[in-house]
């Protein structure tokens, strides 16, 4: 038989296993109309009650730039904690990193970049230039004891320069690693890799930073997502990061899926036997919650074939 | 386990049986004229695909959808080196295929009692017994049977099927003379946990050559199942044009792996299938419209927008 067997018995030896993202900040930069501070907090909350382990909560970035995350400080105050759950918040520069620990954070995200163009448009500086940026934040971060998750887009792919080349993601990840950061996300931003360039990219990114510091980020915008996870479950990554409801589209391909969603990756690692702490019903509930609030349909096929099966 | 997955090599060319214009349509609540499942078919034949299962030999009474089987068959455009099996449920339904012109065909068994019961009527044993007129007919006419079996990863009414029931089935079929069997995931429930357990006791009873896998992409494991399929060395891979056929047992869920998807995985593989990925979206594009309907498939969403 293949070696998802092997993978399976792999995985269950690791104790914290899938670290699940909601990705709240991603997906409602996507929502047109400003969702209520109460509703983003009544949706962390009851996420906050699945068994996930991990819960990105929102993003210090000046309002100015992303209107949807102004309330990033009210947010940050009023969820409920769990114990045995983080939250961590995105901080792009040290700025944003001060106001996330004076509102409570206790783990933040810096994002880099694998395309040169893609760094250019998105945050307005060079990936070096951005590097520099997040050494202030990592090393003030270190003095403070909060851990730094450090995130590669485009890994697979880029809207702007196309091919990416695996050598590219893998000095990236590796910059991160090395300036401090626990754990690197390769995030496919635009969802084109498929099992065969996400082979490729992680047998080159893990010959420079271990596999337990590894995470992987697919969007599922051709539908290459699960399988894409699977591989990297049987290259021995452990980390996958998934929104509920797979909210959150591709802001490259207007109408398409981003995101994978939460339910489908739990009903996959379930159906594998790997264990992920969480309880798929209350994560369908939490989807429901957030789709009904947003007046919009679940883009996870586990929420739609539950909700209708005979 | 980068050299696992090194050493195992995956198939080089993998067969798309396409079931878009028969188990596709079937599935669909709107009765598509005639002409424009010949012009489907017509679009495929020209993209590529190397089996197109062109319509269903049931009775029209149980299958509207299908009332047009002679008419399809003699109206396509046959694209040499192309394949149109049709699916013939008794030897009545044969007879009829043949002389509308079929050179392939296609019998459908069950590995839940239930299923069978509920579906066609009869116990599994029964259905075989069935197909045994079917497959002599077939041998003496030197006309090729495909065998499918349903339920393979789960029942929509007996919940769990056992893997060795599905081996059973599959060997039956296969020692009566079908030279593939088409293992489906007729309510998508299945997982790469749940595939390859099931494939791993097939695999016992039928060669690995001869088997091909339908996934349904209901609850959204399809992709995922195909790839631990071909990890597994299964090479034939059933599928649908924009993912047509919804699920009958969820209702307004997908049912059908979209053809598409799976060609963007294969060729993203550097998996050969001879698909012309672009003209397949057409095709997706074309029966779409014509339903006045969403393609189902990721892929034609993500590329006709970018």
């Amino acid at each position: 038989m293949g070696n998802v067997p092997t993978t399976v018995k792999h995985c269950l030896s690791y104790e914290q296993l899938i670290q699940d993202y909601p990705w709240l900040r991603r997906w409602l930069l996507q929502e047109k109309e400003i969702v209520p501070t109460g509703v983003k907090i009544q949706l962390i909350d009851m996420l906050s009650g699945t068994g996930l382990h991990v819960i990105e909560a929102t993003s210090f970035v000046s309002s100015k730039w992303v209107p949807q995350m102004a309330d990033h400080t009210e947010v940050l105050r009023g969820i409920q904690r769990a114990p045995h759950v983080q939250y961590p918040v995105l901080t792009p520069n040290l700025q944003g990193f001060q106001d996330a620990v004076a509102a409570g954070a206790t783990e933040v995200a810096v994002f880099g970049s694998a395309s040169e163009t893609f760094s250019k448009k998105n945050i307005n500086c060079s990936i070096d230039e951005s590097m520099l940026r997040f050494e202030e934040v990592i090393n003030t971060a270190k003095e403070q004891q909060i851990p730094v998750r450090g995130y590669v887009s485009c890994a697979l792919g880029c809207p702007h320069e196309g091919h990416i080349e695996p050598s590219k993601v893998a000095e990236v990840a590796k910059k991160l690693y090395e300036m401090g950061c626990y754990e690197i996300s390769l995030g496919d931003t635009i969802g084109v890799g498929t099992p065969g360039s996400m082979f490729k990219m992680l047998q080159c990114v893990m010959k420079e930073v271990p596999a337990d510091a590894l995470a992987v980020h697919c969007h599922d915008t051709y539908g290459q997502a699960l399988p894409n996870i699977l591989t990297a479950l049987q290259m021995g990554v452990c980390v996958v990061d998934s929104a509920v409801a797979g909210l959150g589209g591709c802001p490259y391909a207007q109408g398409s899926s981003g995101n994978v969603s939460t339910e489908d990756v739990l009903y996959m690692l379930h159906g594998m036997g790997i264990e992920t702490g969480v309880n798929l019903a209350k994560v369908v509930e939490a989807g429901d919650f957030i789709c009904n609030a947003l007046c919009r349909k679940t883009n996870s096929k586990v929420a739609k074939a539950r909700g209708r099966t005979l | 386990f980068s050299e696992n997955l090194q050493c195992q090599a995956l198939p080089e060319k993998v067969k798309i049986v396409e079931v878009g214009p028969r188990d596709g349509l079937q599935n669909e609540k709107t009765i598509v004229p005639t002409e424009t499942k010949i012009h489907l078919i017509d679009m495929l034949s020209v993209s590529g695909l190397p089996v197109i299962e062109a319509t269903s030999f049931v009775s029209p009474k149980w299958v509207p959808q299908m009332a047009d089987q002679v008419e399809v068959m003699k109206g396509i455009c046959r694209q040499p080196g192309v394949s149109y099996p049709v699916l013939t449920p008794n030897l009545k339904g044969f007879q009829a295929a043949v002389k509308a012109g079929a050179s392939e065909v296609a019998i459908f068994g069950a590995a839940s009692e239930l299923f069978s019961k509920k579906n066609i009527n009869c116990s599994v044993d029964e259905s075989l017994q069935r197909f045994d007129e079917v497959m002599k007919a077939a041998k003496e006419a030197g006309v090729p049977v495909r065998g499918y079996v349903s339920c393979v990863l789960g029942c929509p009414y007996e919940g769990k099927v056992a893997p060795e029931k599905v081996a059973h089935v599959a060997k039956s079929l296969y020692s009566m003379g079908c030279y593939e069997i088409s293992l489906g995931d007729t309510i998508g429930v299945g997982t790469p946990g749940s595939m390859s357990e099931m494939l791993e006791a097939v695999s016992r009873e039928v060669p690995v050559n001869a088997l091909a896998v339908h996934c349904h992409d209901t609850y959204g494991q399809a992709l995922a199942n195909i790839l631990v399929a071909l990890q597994m060395g299964i090479s034939v891979v059933d599928s649908s044009v924009a993912g047509l056929g919804g699920c009958p047992y969820a209702q307004g869920a997908s049912g059908n792996v979209a053809t598409e998807d799976v060609v963007y995985m294969l060729h993203g593989l550097g998996i050969q299938t001879g698909v012309d990925l672009s003209k397949l979206m057409d095709a997706g594009a074309f029966i779409c419209r014509s339903l006045n309907r969403k393609t189902n498939s990721k892929v034609s969403q993500a590329t006709c927008k970018l």
